[in-house]
């Protein structure tokens, strides 16, 4: 069968709805998944148990690692529905479940009012988010490609692409502007359930524009012939003839792209938050002045991909991350690095306050150290120490919180320090769509074409962040035992440990989509 | 190119199986024996879930490759 379709067969307004009425899905589906991230620390405090703030940082890790690690069991489930049943009521139903998922983690109770059946609500909504968001992608990516004309598709599917990218943007931006619209007490207190709880409205909005699409023509043609086949998975992952690419797919692309992606977004805005303590509302408009830049570039390397081929762009944008990442990251800890500025003389200014601890009979005492310097750039030493107002009970070890604030310059260079980790995301992310739809026949290829991307972006890179921070974590302990022993320390750069993760998957998959991935095949033929 | 891509198959499977026994025999045993939450979330992600995939999927994929399997993608 050739269900190709001629660029004479394309109505061009009804791809344009096409393509914004799946885009618009897909964005507000990352908008749910993303913001669940970006109040990482926030949700640790809430949900999980806060005696050890390292050990409720890592609860909060592995709660994101579990609505990574399920995407691709939500890829499997959808992605044989979406095969068997067709691409519209498939990726419909997703969308209801995050949707769903996401409004319902911005009702649950803390963990103070409820005890552990908080933790527990909060990882199944986070498992049923991952489930959707692992049908979702593959759905709007196949569809929008089926209703494409040839040497477009790179061009169209990157709308798609870009949908990640500025979910994360919406989601950062609605997280400031409701940070910034109460107190910094309000928001920690009920402020941060609001990003989940307007979730529920895009979903509806959304929901009834993907009602009145029509079904793919490729898919409708192939249900007309009889060509559906009645078992999707052991056609995908049976058959030695589907399944070799399905592998391909995955050590050839997208688990290489999966690592830049996080590193280049998640990773980044954790880097600039925990280990260059760079504020929170400072960090995140870095990212998302970045995101901001770069998203447009999505569509720019779609585009290229049609004229120049899908591997060229994708390899060069894995390349070009690998060898550059530890120089970036170095700027990155070098530029919040108060310790290489100069500081204004007589600058220091010490604060001190008091507060009761409500029901409690515990006092809060802080001491803010600030230090300016000449760029512009202040360091806060925040010491907090808790104490009771009974004598005769030892008072609690203070915790010391470094936050820096960068100055102008600095931070403008932080951005493009960003920026230029999102471009190598828009380079590897940008084509993937179309390079993965058109290696799979319209029978299985929404289930073929799901696997390989959400174990690639799923499990490589979502477990970027546990995975980065573990391995500088442990570099920075390795330091510590050797100061003690009195021996030379075995990490010079502890903080740039992590980076080796995405380095080593990275170049594994450059190497492997250099070798025996084909960059000719821009066929979506049969 | 197709000897070139044959030849790798043997890098694959050397790679999936050392990546395999790096995670679970290097990294992860050593992380469950300390204990705490912080060594043994990471230390079952290596064991349950990357060093599987990494070790089985980079295997099949060498052995495909030995096969000549990928010769037709060019």
């Amino acid at each position: 069968m050739n269900s190709n379709l001629s660029s004479e067969q394309v109505d061009k307004k009804k791809l344009r709805k096409v393509i914004a009425a799946s885009s618009v899905g897909t964005l507000i589906e990352w908008y749910d998944f993303y913001i669940f991230g970006s109040l990482s620390v926030v949700i640790a405090t809430k949900f999980f148990p806060s005696d050890n703030p390292t050990a409720a940082f890592l609860s909060t890790l592995a709660t994101f690692a579990a609505g990574f690690v399920v995407r691709p069991f939500g890829a499997l489930f959808f992605g044989r529905l979406g095969d068997l049943i067709g691409r519209k009521y498939t990726f419909m139903v997703t969308l209801l479940i995050m949707g769903f998922s996401t409004f319902a983690i911005g009702l649950i109770p803390g963990y103070e009012t409820i005890g552990f059946i908080a933790p527990l609500l909060v990882l199944i909504l986070r498992l049923l988010q991952g489930l959707a968001l692992g049908g979702e992608y593959g759905g709007a990516a196949t569809y929008v490609a089926e209703h494409s004309e040839p040497g477009k598709r790179g061009y169209r599917t990157a709308w798609i692409q870009t949908t990640a990218s500025l979910g994360l943007f919406i989601s950062l931006l609605v997280i400031l502007a409701t940070k910034k619209s109460m107190s910094a007490e309000a928001f920690a207190n009920f402020g941060w359930r609001i990003p989940f709880l307007i979730s529920i409205v895009m979903v509806g909005i959304s929901y009834f524009i993907r009602k009145n699409m029509d079904e793919s023509p490729m898919f409708e043609k192939a249900k007309a012939a009889g060509e559906i086949v009645a078992n999707p998975l052991k056609e995908s992952f049976g058959k030695k003839l589907n399944f070799k690419f399905v592998l391909l797919a995955l050590f050839g692309a997208t688990m290489g792209q999966g690592v830049v992606w996080y590193t280049g977004q998640f990773y980044a805005l954790s880097f600039l938050q925990k280990v260059a303590n760079i504020e929170f509302e400072q960090s995140n408009y870095i990212i998302a002045a970045s995101l901001a830049g770069g998203t447009g570039f999505f569509i720019f390397f779609g585009w290229l991909s049609d004229k120049i081929g899908r591997k060229v762009v994708m390899l060069t944008g894995m390349l070009l991350a690998i060898c550059t990442y530890r120089p970036i990251y170095q700027a990155m800890y070098e530029t919040a690095d108060v310790s290489l500025k100069t500081e204004v003389a007589g600058s220091k200014v010490i604060k001190t306050d008091y507060f009761m601890i409500p029901k409690s009979v515990d006092l809060k005492k802080t001491v803010k150290t600030e230090f300016s310097y000449t760029d512009g750039s202040t360091l806060t030493l925040e010491e907090s120490s808790l104490t009771t107002i009974f004598p005769g009970k030892n008072p609690q070890k203070p915790e010391v919180k470094r936050i820096v604030h960068v100055g102008t310059s600095s931070f403008w260079y932080l951005i493009l320090l960003v920026f230029i980790q999102v471009l190598y995301v828009t380079m590897v992310y940008g084509p993937i769509a179309a390079f993965l739809v058109e290696m799979f026949p319209t029978a299985i290829r929404y289930t073929s074409m799901s696997l390989p991307y959400h174990i690639g972006n799923g499990i490589f890179g979502g477990l970027l962040p546990a995975v980065a921070t573990y391995l500088a974590a442990k570099a920075s302990t390795a330091n510590e035992v050797a100061v003690a022993a009195g021996q030379a320390i075995p990490y010079d750069k502890p903080y740039l440990e992590g980076l080796w993760y995405p380095i080593i998957i990275g170049g594994v998959c450059f190497v492997i989509g250099l070798l025996y991935v084909n960059g000719k095949d821009k066929e979506i033929n049969d | 190119m197709n000897a070139i891509r044959q030849i790798f198959g043997i890098v694959w499977i050397l790679l999936g199986l050392a990546a395999g026994y790096f995670l679970v025999f290097e990294q992860s045993l050593k992380l469950f024996e300390k204990g705490g939450m912080d060594n043994i979330v990471p230390a079952i992600i290596y064991t349950f879930i990357l060093a599987p995939l990494l070790t089985g999927g980079m295997c099949i994929f060498g052995v495909y490759a030995l096969q000549n399997e990928y010769k037709r993608v060019d």
